[in-house]
């Protein structure tokens, strides 16, 4: 199946995908109007040192130990993607406590949110890649 | 055709459906249940008195799981023996089995108190029916009296906090959370719980009931209207002893998960296993432990082969959005960060992180974790950056490069 990769070396570190993350699940028309003055809650991650710099999002693992331990059911694997329920999710975050990615977040209303490839909006491939300046975010076949 | 039967409809349970289904699609799977209610979230009993979630949410998995499954689901039937070949219950119906799990969980502990019977509204805090009956006895103008101040009597007193007059915590124990939190972080904690109004009467305990109040041993005496016994809670070995399985503490099984007894596995609450964080036996009774123990029976009972051999305590809870996050062993040498209301404590051993105490902020917690349930050896990565950020970049590139793609 199809998921994100990185290639650091080629991240510049803008921290775009974040916005074009946060932005995808508004449902909006305008970017600027959409996010302007608001706190954003990404799904990707810019990680950077100063040296190294790359985006970091769900990895929809194989054997993903975040729906083994969903206390409330609330996560669940659908055609290779990790999903969450945001109705059933009430925020124990058991699942940050195990992802040894670190690629789960809490939303603004302290539920967690994650990455699910864009499959809950519209915008049919992933905003993070479509919006990446430089290629370093690509959805791509690789297993 | 093998025939599967499943005694408990916890999450080892569900567990052990998905591990059966993983290798053996045919097989005839039977899940005997004493509660009225299919596999649902029990930590969230709580948060259905808060009103954060309905015992439809609860439910967790669909309905048609069950049937796409084919898994026979029976429930309000209680198994009172299990046999070479079958399992009986309650009713006297017989189940034959080639493979056997108990995962029969655990129930409250409620220790002999001295006039215990004249308290008219007393509950224990485990199931959904305990639930609705406590909600039933509740209204605003409630005293509340909880025994214990560990994981489910706390849940419990937040659950209820603002549905009544007045919450009392006591215990016997100096704090709370003893069997997770060391003294520092216990009256962190604490003092987070109080600034909601809830009370604690710590290092004491009930010496007697007379009817609606508490004589406690500090002499103190306690006025409620409704009483919760959430002291402990002990695993439902009985069935496992009487067929002769080896119980310690709780059912002792290998990392197959298999008892001591032919063709019968335990998973869940009411097996000890090995923490690979202490190297000793221990009860952890945690669902993700549950699940993942009844995955692996499921497995090896459909004659897959599957171990589970990594685990470790640990525990994420939250109370009136403060968190705290606990794994492993408190042992060895330590690194701590205290900002605020925030604490970090890790615990290194022997080239490991064996275990943390996590209070505040706790993103990105999970890379920790795996630390320890990987036995990464530290001097691989950059531990000293790590342990100040948790994140990735500390990592080797290889290791990001295998895990987050980059040019292959
Ligand atoms: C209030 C509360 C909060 C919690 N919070 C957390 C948390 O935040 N994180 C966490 O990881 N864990 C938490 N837990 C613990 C977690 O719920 C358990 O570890 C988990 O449910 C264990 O699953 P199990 O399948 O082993 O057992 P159980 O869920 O106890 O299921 C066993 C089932 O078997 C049934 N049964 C027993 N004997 C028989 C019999 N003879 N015949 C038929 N049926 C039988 C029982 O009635 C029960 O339905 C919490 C528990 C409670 C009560």
């Amino acid at each position: 199946m199809r998921k994100i990769y990185v290639n650091e070396k080629w991240c510049l570190g803008c921290h775009l995908c974040e916005y074009n993350c946060a932005f995808a699940g508004t449902g909006k028309a305008n970017m600027s109007l959409a996010l302007k003055d608001k706190a954003i809650y990404p799904k990707i991650r810019v990680e950077d040192d100063g040296k190294i710099m790359y985006a970091l999002s769900c990895r929809h693992c194989d054997d993903a130990i975040c729906v083994k331990s969903c206390i409330s059911g609330a996560l669940s694997k659908e055609d290779g993607v990790v999903k969450i329920d945001k109705d059933k999710c009430i925020g124990c975050l058991t699942c940050v406590l195990v992802c040894p990615y670190g690629a789960l977040v809490q939303n603004e209303n302290k539920a967690v949110t994650k990455c699910q490839l864009c499959t809950d909006n519209s915008c049919g491939e992933p905003a993070c890649v479509k919006g990446c300046p430089n290629n370093a975010i690509v959805f791509e076949e690789r297993d | 055709m093998k025939n599967y039967v499943i005694i408990g409809g916890g999450i080892a349970s569900l567990g052990c459906v998905d591990g059966i289904r993983s290798a053996d699609s045919d097989g005839k799977i039977t899940m005997i249940c004493d509660e009225s209610f299919p596999p649902y979230a029990r930590p969230l009993i709580s948060y259905y008195l808060e009103d954060k979630t309905t015992i439809e949410k609860m439910q967790y998995r669909s309905d048609d799981f069950y049937k796409e499954k084919n898994v026979d689901v029976v429930l309000g039937s209680s198994v009172t023996k299990i046999d070479k070949n079958s399992v009986i219950t309650e009713d006297g119906k017989e189940y034959k089995y080639d493979k056997l799990l108990a995962a029969t969980g655990s129930s409250p502990f409620v220790p002999p108190i001295k006039g215990m019977d004249s308290v008219e509204k007393k509950f224990t805090f485990m199931t959904i029916d305990d639930t609705l009956a406590l909600e039933k006895s509740i209204d605003a103008s409630s005293k509340i009296l909880i025994v214990g101040a560990g994981l489910i009597g706390l849940k419990c007193a937040e659950g209820l906090k603002d549905k009544v007059d007045k919450i009392v915590v006591c215990d016997l124990a100096d704090k709370v959370l003893s069997s997770i939190l060391d003294k520092e972080c216990a009256d962190m904690v604490q003092r987070n719980i109080e600034e909601s109004g809830i009370e604690f009467m710590l290092s004491d305990s009930v010496d007697e009931f007379k009817g609606n109040t508490a004589v406690m041993k500090s002499g103190a005496s306690v006025d409620f209207d409704v009483l919760v016994m959430a002291v402990g809670v002990r695993p439902n070995t009985a069935l496992l002893k009487d067929i002769g399985a080896e119980v310690n503490r709780g059912v002792v099984v290998d990392d197959r998960m298999a008892t001591t007894v032919d063709n019968i596995y335990a998973a869940g609450d009411v097996v000890e296993s090995n923490d690979i964080t202490s190297d000793t036996k221990k009860i952890m009774a945690i669902l993700p432990n549950a699940y993942m123990g009844g995955f692996c029976a499921g497995v090896n009972m459909a004659d897959g082969k599957d171990a589970f051999d990594n685990q470790i305590p640990m525990n994420s809870i939250g109370f009136f959005g403060y968190h705290i996050m606990t794994a492993g062993s408190y042992d060895g040498e330590l690194y701590e960060e205290k900002n605020g209301d925030s604490i970090k404590k890790l615990y290194i051993k022997d080239n490991r992180l064996i275990g943390f105490i996590i209070l505040g902020k706790v993103d990105k917690t999970g890379i920790y974790t795996s630390l320890i349930r990987n036995k990464t050896p530290l001097d691989t990565i950059d531990f000293d950056a790590i342990k100040k950020n948790p994140s990735l970049l500390p990592f080797s590139s290889d290791y990001r490069r295998k895990n987050l793609g980059g040019v292959l």
